[in-house]
């Protein structure tokens, strides 16, 4: 049953892995990035129901958390070329 | 037969994940643009990881694990729209706009703009 999960999870990400390397503009990069890492949220889930190591799930756990913030901080640096940037020094 | 039961959500569970988390990748590969891609993120994010969180929660039962389990898909929930949203609004920001669009008009407002 895991295998056969693993398996579709496997599929999906070749399959957004080609998708990230073809995308023509940055934000199809980008959108397949983020997709592979919640894809990769169910892997690792799946591999620590696997090997029954619960521990994984914890993993699993962190690496949304980081996802999440590596898009937001790439679409940032992408629009300001820098991360520290502040609305009001635009303004000045 | 509870363990039967619980064996068949499971399979239940993850074969609509699997399904949609293969349904979203081709279409993440194979539809012509940008935003139309975003959908298939979309199913990906949604449909297809909750479903597999909810096939694995169904084989730990009311442990510790479907604890971590319950915490992960509320965040993948609230998170993986935030992002699609921030990647969409980015790119509109940018200049992408959809294939066959007969009047941009938050464009059409601002003078100058293309």
């Amino acid at each position: 049953m895991f295998i056969a999960a693993t398996l579709a999870v496997a599929v999906t990400m070749a399959l957004i892995l080609i998708r990230g390397f073809m995308g023509p503009t940055l934000y199809d990069r980008v959108l397949a990035v983020n997709a592979f890492g919640t894809v990769t949220v169910l892997m690792l889930g799946l591999i620590g129901y696997l090997t029954e190591r619960p521990d994984f799930l914890d993993i699993a756990l962190l690496y949304a958390l980081i996802n999440f913030v590596g898009t937001i901080a790439i679409l940032k640096f992408f629009r300001y070329r820098d991360l520290g940037h502040h609305r009001q020094e635009e303004s000045k | 037969m509870i363990d039967l039961a619980l064996d068949i959500a499971s399979w239940i569970a993850f074969s609509l994940g699997g399904f949609f988390l293969i349904v979203g990748a081709i279409g993440m590969l194979r539809l012509p643009d940008f935003w139309s891609r975003l959908h298939g993120a979309g199913i990906i994010d949604t449909a297809g990881a909750e479903l597999i969180l909810l096939g694995m929660a169904f084989q730990s039962g009311l442990t510790l694990i479907t604890v971590k389990l319950v915490l992960i898909g509320l965040f993948l929930f609230f998170t993986s729209p935030t992002g699609t949203h921030a990647v969409a609004n980015a790119a509109y920001i940018a200049g992408l706009r959809p294939l066959g669009l007969v009047r941009d008009e938050p464009s059409d407002n601002e003078e100058g703009a293309s």
